[in-house]
């Protein structure tokens, strides 16, 4: 019995670092979500741009974040400061994180919604246009909820693969779940705790996928 | 007094010279149907004329609004953007794939127009949106979304969305050519019953007894030039150029 309670306790202070953790995983993904999804839309318009000097930087800046891993920017971002200007590091950890995230998962962003952009059929914007839409009505008013909808399963995608890509975050030393259940496991020499950081992992994916499931259901209305 | 007219219109893509110096007018209350051979120009011609396309040279008037005439070194000019966005409000258009927009429901496809590029307060648009679809036989119809309608339905909308702003001169781009023909009638009968009530219209259209019985007049185009114009009658049955005579020849052949 005293063995059951002395196990018990122990599963709960894991369980209560795994907890909070998991608290920073939550935040990592949910700010980066607040600057990457707006972010991608400049993005997107830039990389559509009929103006070189726009489409090409942007062309650039996808081909480099799209093409080298997100671990080497994470650290690039975090330690780029210092060695380029000589600026101390201290209390940039976890910013440097949301930055490296963002402009990350922005440029994917903007991708998808190029592609649901381009998916929207001319005869939109020209039925808008001999209307007497403006441009920005017409962008706002026929074309954004229409890419909205075409767009939810590839960004169910990229978030779901977002949430378990905060183990990143562990380069730079940010405690964030992975980290935490990285080095309780060693502690203990156990797998417990790794067993239990899959479940949160499993456990914010499936939260995620109904988000988008109900969001589907929402824009169900039309075809 | 004519409510639009066309001098002298060229336009070309690269190398194509798609309009060779085109005029023509629309008096108010006309029906005009133009009919001519694929890649005449014609829907080109429809295109320069509600602004989805740019004239190279040549002069465009709306009433008493020019929206294009040619400058001194020859090249079109353009209207200034306030004379442009009243003149929008000079015509509507119907597009051979209805092009409605998906996400709004039947009313809201009418009032989204008149309430956010108008002005028009929200009841007003709608009591102008339940008469036009009285006037379609859609009342039923209001709150449903495009992709619940058959193709006529549809279109029938799209013509009451292109007369919710009340324009002065209707153009229709082919209107039944995206339908099935058994679906063709209901779009027609509309648009006979809307030149019974004298809607100044210019019809792009392969339906040759809609030429010959509703229009006013008949333009024949051919190669970027109007090669025929006149009496429905007269140039539908009795041709006087030979290349009218051989393009009615192949309609009547299918």
């Amino acid at each position: 019995m005293d063995g059951f309670l002395a196990w018990l306790q122990d599963f709960g202070s894991l369980f209560g670092q795994l907890a909070e953790g998991f608290g920073t995983t939550v935040l990592i993904f949910l700010l980066t979500l607040v600057f990457a999804l707006p972010l991608g839309m400049p993005l997107a318009l830039g990389r559509m741009s009929k103006c070189v000097w726009i489409r090409k930087p942007v062309e650039i800046l996808l081909l480099i974040v799209r093409g080298t891993p997100l671990m080497l920017q994470i650290i690039f971002v975090y330690f780029g400061p210092y060695f380029l200007f000589g600026i101390p590091l201290s209390g940039y950890r976890f910013p440097a994180t949301i930055i490296a995230f963002s402009i990350n998962y922005a440029c994917y962003f903007a991708e998808i919604y190029r592609g649901g952009l381009e998916s929207i059929p001319v005869g939109q914007h020209e039925a808008a246009q001999v209307l007497g839409f403006s441009k920005k009505q017409t962008f706002f008013r026929i074309v954004l909820p229409q890419v909205c909808k075409r767009i939810l399963p590839p960004m169910s995608n990229e978030v779901i693969t977002l949430i378990k890509d905060t183990a990143l975050a562990q380069t730079v030393a940010v405690m964030e779940l992975f980290r935490v259940a990285n080095a309780a496991a060693n502690a203990r020499t156990s797998l417990m705790p790794i067993v239990l950081a899959g479940v949160f992992y499993l456990f914010g994916s499936f939260v995620i996928t109904r988000v988008f499931n109900f969001a589907e259901r929402k824009l169900g209305y039309y075809r | 007094m004519a409510v639009l007219e066309v001098l002298n219109a060229r336009k070309a893509f690269g190398e194509n010279e798609v309009l060779k110096d085109i005029s023509f007018s629309v008096d108010k209350g006309e029906v005009v149907a133009v009919i001519g051979p694929s890649g005449s120009g014609k829907s080109t011609l429809l295109r320069c004329c509600t602004i989805l396309e740019r004239l190279d040279a040549g002069c465009i008037r709306y009433s008493e609004d020019t929206l294009v005439e040619t400058s001194a070194d020859g090249s079109a000019l353009y209207a200034d953007k306030t004379t442009m966005k009243r003149i929008r409000r000079r015509f509507g258009l119907v597009f051979q794939s209805f092009n409605l927009f998906p996400h709004l429901s039947v009313m809201d496809n009418l009032t989204e127009a008149p309430i956010h590029v108008a002005g028009v307060d929200k009841e007003a648009a709608k009591k102008k949106a339940v008469e036009l679809l009285a006037k379609m036989g859609l009342s039923d119809k209001a709150n449903a979304y495009p992709f619940e309608l058959s193709g006529g339905q549809q279109q029938r909308v799209a013509i009451a969305r292109a007369m919710a702003l009340d324009p002065e001169i209707l153009f229709f781009d082919e209107p039944t050519s995206a339908l099935d023909p058994e679906l063709t009638g209901e779009i027609l009968k509309v648009m006979r019953e809307l030149a019974q009530e004298h809607m100044t219209m210019v019809v792009v259209t392969h339906e040759m007894s809609f030429a010959r019985n509703v229009a006013d007049r008949v333009i024949f185009m051919d190669k970027g030039v109007i090669v025929e114009q006149g009496d429905p009658r007269d140039v539908i049955d009795h041709p006087e150029n030979e290349r009218t005579k051989l393009f009615l020849q192949k309609i009547s052949e299918k």
